[in-house]
């Protein structure tokens, strides 16, 4: 497991550079290396998954560790589908470094295995990958966010440098943004609502434990306002970045807060 | 077997000369029966466009060669000796072939990256084919130049970025838009710039075309030719808020476009963006627009550093562009070597030959009375010695010949023997 490991961890490193350089210099190659190692990590990464789930008997998603190495990996999964859906290149400058921050982060974890087996594991697996793909689909607007607040200074500047060449058409960022949202927002307004069931069966009674679901909430807010902002009050473009940009790095600091 | 090249261009000399220069291509079956008067030009090509003027030619001496070459066009062009001499450049072999492989590739241009100086290049080509002034090497020679060209042209991004205001504003709407398709435009002010902008949209699939002019009947003709329709001039506001990209140009001295306008404007849109296009002097739209969100503004001289910004990208290309150049001179020249193999191992041999033949006379002289089988065994053994102890440098100046430096193995080995 630890070589599973350590060879995407590998594949992640070399793609995000590989990424980085393209962004700096136009190589096709460049490009391809970059996409081809980010896929073989994501296969290593899912091997790496199912080989912890069968260790533990459950999905990965009970301790620290496994919240990370989960992260990352819904991370790089949702980039795959917009990469193949917007073909933009340079997406992933911004976004794979999530992921593999995310998956070295979790490196230096420990690897326990919990010792206490969930209970109701149907509903917990349904929360648990709803929830992580809602936060992975955030992150990526995050990634597009910054994107689209770069393009957008460049051309309201009026001095257009590299980024300008670089970076793709605002509408597709805007879309991109749109699109996230649409998707991202009923993600996780099941995955809370899958999570509530499952306390629900585990406890025998209804509760909702402040402290625990914050992180939860503060997402499904981000998602629920911009959702209702785009439909009620046209909000977009720079404006519809921005809120994700600074509501994806509140969710970060919530996190640590709340580990800590 | 030498390549010259002389000429002059945009940068070396000033139009009063390069005019005096030209070659038309009107008369270029006379030009060429002219230039046919100098038989040591064994191969020539005529490159003649409004930035340069130059001759390519297959010599057997530099020196002799471009003497020749000065010599035709002053007595073409009636022009008194050494008057032009110090705007012309002349290039040799390699650095003959790199210009030419440049000059198409438009790294040579006034404007780097600009598209019609290939066509250019096969034109004179074309011309010099059907008049029977080129030959084996010059033919390789140009074919490799369009593909060299080709191949820069795809492999760098030398010609992407617009140099032209017009194209710039296209340009700019797609970085916006990301597609101009199914756009609305809308023109302010008919004017020569306001309707190439609008033609360079339209054929980059906007559809919607608003015409408005202070003079309503000038409004109604350019709609006609542009296939959009004309509207009054106290109606820009409602129909902006349909539309996406704005080009104004009137002649008004004050602003037409506003901001209190555009912030209402804009709130009707539901913060579509909108993208004004102001190349009027003065200024048609009020500057402090720009900073309303989604809204974009760009002046002329907005779009003038755009230009610049393109140009200096292009640049940048262009030593990418270089890389792909050196390479492909570099296979030109085993080319050109590769003919030259075959005569040098020839004259190689005969060198060799004749020494023997010469010292072996000798030897018999001095020896006397020598019987057939000793004068045989004698003749054969200098043979062998010489077949022997050629065999391995003519194989290996085959090999050699493929690799990148397989020229220099030519010269040195002409060099080291005195061959001619």
């Amino acid at each position: 497991m630890k070589i599973l490991f350590g060879i995407t961890l590998f594949c992640y490193f070399i793609s995000m550079v590989k990424y980085f350089s393209y962004l700096a210099v136009r190589k096709r190659m460049l490009f391809i290396i970059a996409t081809a190692s980010i896929t073989a990590g994501f296969v290593f990464h899912t091997a790496l998954l199912v080989a912890r789930s069968m260790e533990t008997g459950h999905g990965p998603y009970t301790t620290t560790f496994e919240y990370y190495a989960f992260f990352s990996w819904a991370t790089v999964l949702v980039y795959l589908i917009a990469e193949i859906r917007y073909k933009i290149k340079d997406l992933g400058s911004f976004v794979i470094p999530i992921a593999f921050i995310s998956l070295a982060y979790s490196f230096s974890l420990s690897r326990y295995v919990s010792t206490t087996v969930p209970i109701v594991q149907f509903w917990l697996t349904i929360h648990r990958t709803l929830s992580f793909i809602g936060y992975a689909t955030l992150a990526l607007t995050f990634g597009a966010g910054i994107m689209y607040i770069i393009q957008e200074s460049q051309l309201k500047s009026r001095h257009l440098g590299t980024f300008y060449y670089r970076l793709p058409s605002l509408e597709i960022l805007d879309e991109i943004n749109k699109k996230a949202v649409d998707i991202g927002f009923p993600l996780i307004t099941l995955g809370f609502i899958s999570g509530i069931i499952w306390a629900w069966q585990r406890d025998g009674y209804f509760s909702l434990d402040f402290k625990r679901t914050l992180l939860m909430i503060i997402t499904w807010s981000i998602y629920g306002t911009l959702f209702f902002g785009r439909i009620m009050a046209g909000w977009r473009g720079k404006r519809a970045a921005r809120f994700v940009v600074y509501g994806f790095m509140v969710v970060i600091i919530a996190y640590i807060v709340h580990i800590y | 077997m030498n390549l010259i090249i002389l000429g002059v261009n945009h940068k070396t000399a000033p139009v009063e000369i390069r005019e005096k220069l030209a070659f038309s291509e009107k008369h270029f079956e006379e030009t060429f029966n002219a230039l046919h008067d100098y038989p040591e030009l064994k191969e020539k090509v005529i490159l003649s466009t409004c930035n340069r003027v130059e001759i390519y030619a297959r010599v057997g001496n530099i020196d002799d060669g471009i003497k020749r070459l000065k010599d035709f066009i002053y007595r073409y062009h009636n022009i008194n000796k050494g008057e032009l001499e110090k705007f012309f450049y002349t290039y040799f072999t390699e650095d003959a072939v790199e210009h030419l492989f440049k000059v198409s590739s438009s790294l040579d241009s006034m404007v780097i990256g600009e598209p019609q100086i290939l066509g250019q290049v096969k034109d004179a080509y074309t011309l010099a084919k059907e008049c029977r002034a080129t030959g084996l090497i010059l033919n390789q020679l140009f074919e490799k130049a369009f593909s060299v060209a080709k191949k820069v042209r795809n492999e760098t991004r030398i010609a992407e970025s617009a140099v032209s205001v017009s194209y710039a504003a296209v340009e700019l709407a797609k970085k916006i838009f990301g597609d101009i398709d199914g756009k609305v435009i809308m023109i302010i002010g008919v004017g020569e710039m306001s309707e190439l902008a609008a033609k360079h949209l339209i054929s980059s699939g906007a559809k919607g075309i608003l015409v408005s002019n202070r003079t309503f009947d000038r409004a109604i003709e350019l709609a006609r030719d542009l296939k959009g329709s004309a509207i009054r001039f106290d109606s820009i506001e409602d129909e902006l808020v349909r539309t996406d990209i704005v080009i104004s140009s009137t002649g008004a001295p004050h602003f037409i476009i506003k901001k209190d306008m555009v912030e209402r404007v804009i709130h009707k849109r539901r913060n579509k963006p909108i993208f004004f296009i102001d190349i009027a002097v003065p200024r048609d739209v009020e500057p402090a627009i720009n900073t309303i969100e989604n809204v974009f503004l760009y002046d002329i001289d907005d779009l003038q550093n755009v230009v610049d910004a393109n140009i200096k990208e292009r640049e940048k290309e262009s030593q990418k562009a270089m890389e792909i150049i050196k390479k492909e001179v570099g296979q030109f020249l085993n080319w050109l070597d590769g003919l030259e193999i075959v005569p040098t191992i020839a004259a190689l041999r005969e060198k060799a030959e004749a020494i023997r033949l010469k010292e072996l006379e000798e030897a018999f002289s001095k020896l006397g009375t020598v019987s057939d089988k000793e004068r045989i065994v004698i003749d054969n053994l200098t043979s062998a010695i010489i077949n022997k102890l050629l065999h391995e440098p003519t194989v290996n100046l085959k090999k050699q010949i493929e690799s990148t430096d397989g020229h220099w193995y030519i010269k040195v080995v002409r060099h080291l023997f005195n061959l001619e």
